[in-house]
């Protein structure tokens, strides 16, 4: 008797399902149905979350999961094969190109904080780190006081370059000279060339900037955390029928232990482009996996 | 110091098919604003030389307009505020070349205006002698000498139009110089494609030009 | 358009002074780069008219050269490219102790670019000088430098001055493209501010505003000047 109504309770269920499905697409979804095409914001320097692989198609763990949830879409809106359009975004576009409806999704690393949540929504955190700074080993920085007389370059529309900034206020750090860059590759490439004694952004991108460079030895990672940045997948505000999408994708990949497969191949092996990251998951990063990971 | 030994070419030519794909980028976009702002131009040339005060007035803003403000600001407006507007998305390549169309028909516009007052009055007043309406007589007899006339100035702005395509930098849209300086980031090769960046746009407008200059000479012949 | 309006947010702290500010290093760096314009323009147009024709040969190079590569590709040059081509400790120098890096690259650049196209506008100018009249001077005895001195660079230059007015306004425009090597101009401000605020209408507008207030200032200006270093008969008549 039980074992009949489960079924019939499924069976109504399946066809309620497949029945809203059919009509009541709205905001992103209709959008996407309509158009057959999902526009995908990717990143071009944050590595390994989204970067511009050796055959200059974005590729990363940013990516991987995004593409995971554009087959999702794709079985939602019932479509078999979705044409995905790559948008380049920077930290300065990537907010206003979600905000205008002109990327469905944005795959990178963006932090998830709440003034941003006035303009955007989030998927689940996949993610999480925090504003530190990667200098030279001859520079004699080891914390952000040390700053002082020195330049950094900070990437425009980033929480990292507001951070620094406002550890240079709060902390009262004389002349500390400030280069302001597109993205971490023209960040990095300032450290690089000697314009700038440090570039600052969230430890784990610093870690694949290393991981790419000509003398990875000459550089290391230094000081503590100056902010906190849980990462996500970014997508358009108050279209919460696009979002259970992307989070019933990540939560699937968190309850089946996926993600860490997923997590590995991009932090603890060699990526292409560049060698291993060699950062283990952790405490805090699986206890988030485990949190997230809803039942169905 | 970076001599020109230690110049690494093997770089640029793993990119070559890459910034292959950013040239047809870059020439499209042109080709497309060149055809569609000196159409757009043309009309508010003779908007701006009607004799209807309306017309007059909407040509003269628009150019007024445009010609005061950075194509950058508008290269922007288009990719970020007008999709919030239009409440659609607005694929980056159409927002850029709407951008290039509207802003450089202010430029055409001025060109042709030029290219129609050279045209003596008196083929006009023959045309509507000979019964032809206004817009025969302009199809038929002024616009075609105007845009001979102008056609070195129209090719040279054309040039410079290719040029300011390399903007679109900005917006991320993947032309040829948005894809040198990806690969040259990528690669921390920044002086390699930079220079090769340089050097491809030289060597096309520069022979664009010298086209342009021949082409004007047998015409004056 | 579901947009929450705010006007406001522009004279509020910070952003007030943001504007400010860039409006300031948009006209700062417009005209400092249009001091290296205008006398670099002026020798090399100047050289392009001259009969020594090494001097015509390097200064015809020089316009082909800055005129066929599009800005954007030079701002990286000045800025990427060439501290790494000088001797290292220029380079470093470049790099770190001259005093506002971006800022100075974007006005050499700019400076740099502009001046070929005045050269141009000079060379045109002193070039629909009759040949007569230089013939006449040095018929009267003045050398050359001489006839350039009082004849054909006096004359010419009040011929060009509604194309240098719109040359002036062109850098104006041209230096929002500082923002690409960091400099904290006019356009670089209104992006900063919609990135703070997520006011993107009201920063663009203002900015937009901003932009066609100072052309017709600039405009404005330059019509005075003309009116004053007109010579009757001579140039283009402007049409009614």
């Amino acid at each position: 008797m039980i074992k009949k109504i489960i079924a019939a309770a499924a069976a109504l269920a399946v066809f309620g399902a497949a029945n809203a499905g059919a009509a009541d697409f709205y905001g992103t979804l209709k959008k996407i149905k309509d158009s057959g095409t999902i526009v995908v914001g990717h990143r071009e320097s944050s590595v390994p979350f989204a970067y511009i692989g050796p055959d200059n198609k974005p590729i990363g763990y940013s990516i991987d999961l995004c593409m995971k949830i554009v087959d999702a879409v794709a079985k939602e809106v019932g479509v078999d094969k979705l044409n995905v359009k790559l948008v380049p975004v920077t930290p300065q576009t990537r907010i206003p190109l979600i905000a205008n409806g002109n990327i469905n999704i944005e795959c990178g690393s963006t932090t998830n904080n709440l003034t941003r949540q006035k303009q955007v929504d989030y998927a689940l955190t996949t993610f999480i780190t925090g504003t530190k700074i990667l200098a030279k080993k001859t520079s004699g920085i080891k914390e952000v006081e040390d700053l002082a007389g020195k330049a950094i370059a900070l990437a425009q529309g980033t929480t990292n370059e507001r951070a620094i900034k406002n550890a240079i206020k709060d902390l009262g750090i004389k002349d500390v000279k400030i280069l302001s860059v597109k993205d971490h590759a023209e960040g990095f490439l300032a450290l690089e060339t000697d314009r700038v004694d440090a570039y600052s952004t969230d430890h784990i991108l610093l870690f694949g900037l290393i991981s790419k460079a000509k003398k990875p030895a000459d550089y290391e990672v230094v000081g503590r955390f100056v902010s906190f940045d849980p990462y996500a997948l970014m997508l358009p505000r108050d279209d919460s029928a696009m979002r259970l999408v992307a989070n019933r994708t990540l939560a699937g990949l968190f309850r089946s232990g996926e993600i860490l497969d997923i997590y590995n191949k991009w932090f603890m092996k060699p990526i292409p482009g560049g060698k291993a990251l060699n950062v283990p998951a952790g405490d805090t990063l699986e206890t988030n996996f485990a949190v997230q990971a809803f039942p169905k | 110091m970076i001599m020109l030994g230690d110049f690494d070419f093997g770089v640029i030519v793993t990119a070559l098919p890459y910034l292959w794909d950013g040239m047809q980028l870059s020439l499209l976009l042109t080709g497309l604003a060149a055809v569609g702002s000196i159409f757009l131009g043309t009309l508010l040339a003779l908007m701006r030389l009607s004799s209807i005060r309306l017309f007059q007035w909407i040509g003269a803003i628009w150019v007024n307009f445009f010609r005061s403000l950075p194509l950058l600001l508008v290269i922007f407006w288009f990719y970020f505020l007008v999709p919030l507007i239009v409440q659609g998305q607005v694929d980056a390549f159409e927002s850029a070349l709407i951008g290039f169309v509207l802003f450089e028909a202010a430029y055409f516009c001025e060109i042709m205006r030029s290219g129609i007052q050279s045209i003596s009055r008196g083929q006009a007043w023959s045309g509507y002698a000979l019964g032809l309406k206004y817009s025969q007589t302009m199809r038929y007899v002024v616009l075609p000498q105007a845009f001979r006339n102008m056609l070195p100035i129209l090719l040279t702005q054309t040039i410079i139009l290719f040029q300011d395509t390399s903007l679109v930098f900005v917006v991320g849209l993947a032309d040829f110089m948005t894809s040198a300086v990806t690969v040259a980031q990528r690669d921390s090769r920044l002086v390699e494609l930079y220079v090769f960046a340089a050097l491809v746009y030289f060597v096309m407008c520069y022979f664009a030009s010298l086209s342009v200059k021949i082409l004007q000479k047998k015409m004056h012949k | 358009m579901n947009y929450n309006w705010n006007w406001g947010i522009l004279f509020e702290e910070p952003y007030f002074d943001w504007l400010v500010s860039g409006v300031e290093w948009t006209l700062f760096v417009s005209a400092v780069a249009w001091i290296i314009a205008f006398s670099l323009g002026s020798i090399v147009g100047v050289a392009r008219t001259v009969d020594s024709v090494p001097i015509r040969a390097v200064a015809t190079a020089y316009v082909e050269l800055f005129r066929n590569i599009p800005l954007i590709v030079q701002m990286f040059l000045w800025f990427y490219v060439v501290p790494e081509m000088v001797p290292d400790d220029w380079g470093r120098w470049m790099k770190r102790d001259m005093p506002f890096p971006e800022a100075t690259s974007a006005i050499f650049c700019l400076g740099t670019y502009t001046a070929s196209r005045v050269a141009e506008q000079v060379r045109a100018g002193i070039e629909s000088i009759p040949v007569g009249q230089r013939a006449a001077g040095l018929a009267m005895g003045l050398t050359t430098v001489q006839v350039y001195r009082y004849l054909l660079v006096p004359v010419g230059y009040r011929i060009i001055v509604p194309p240098l007015t719109s040359e002036f306004l062109t850098i104006f425009k041209n230096s929002s493209l500082a923002l690409t090597i960091g400099v904290a101009e006019l356009l670089y401000q209104a992006r900063q501010i919609e990135n703070y605020t997520f006011q993107g209408f009201e920063a663009f507008t203002s900015v937009t505003l901003i932009y066609l207030v100072l052309t017709m200032i600039v405009v404005a200006l330059m019509v005075s000047v003309e009116e004053k270093t007109k010579i009757p008969g001579y140039g283009i008549q402007k049409d009614k």
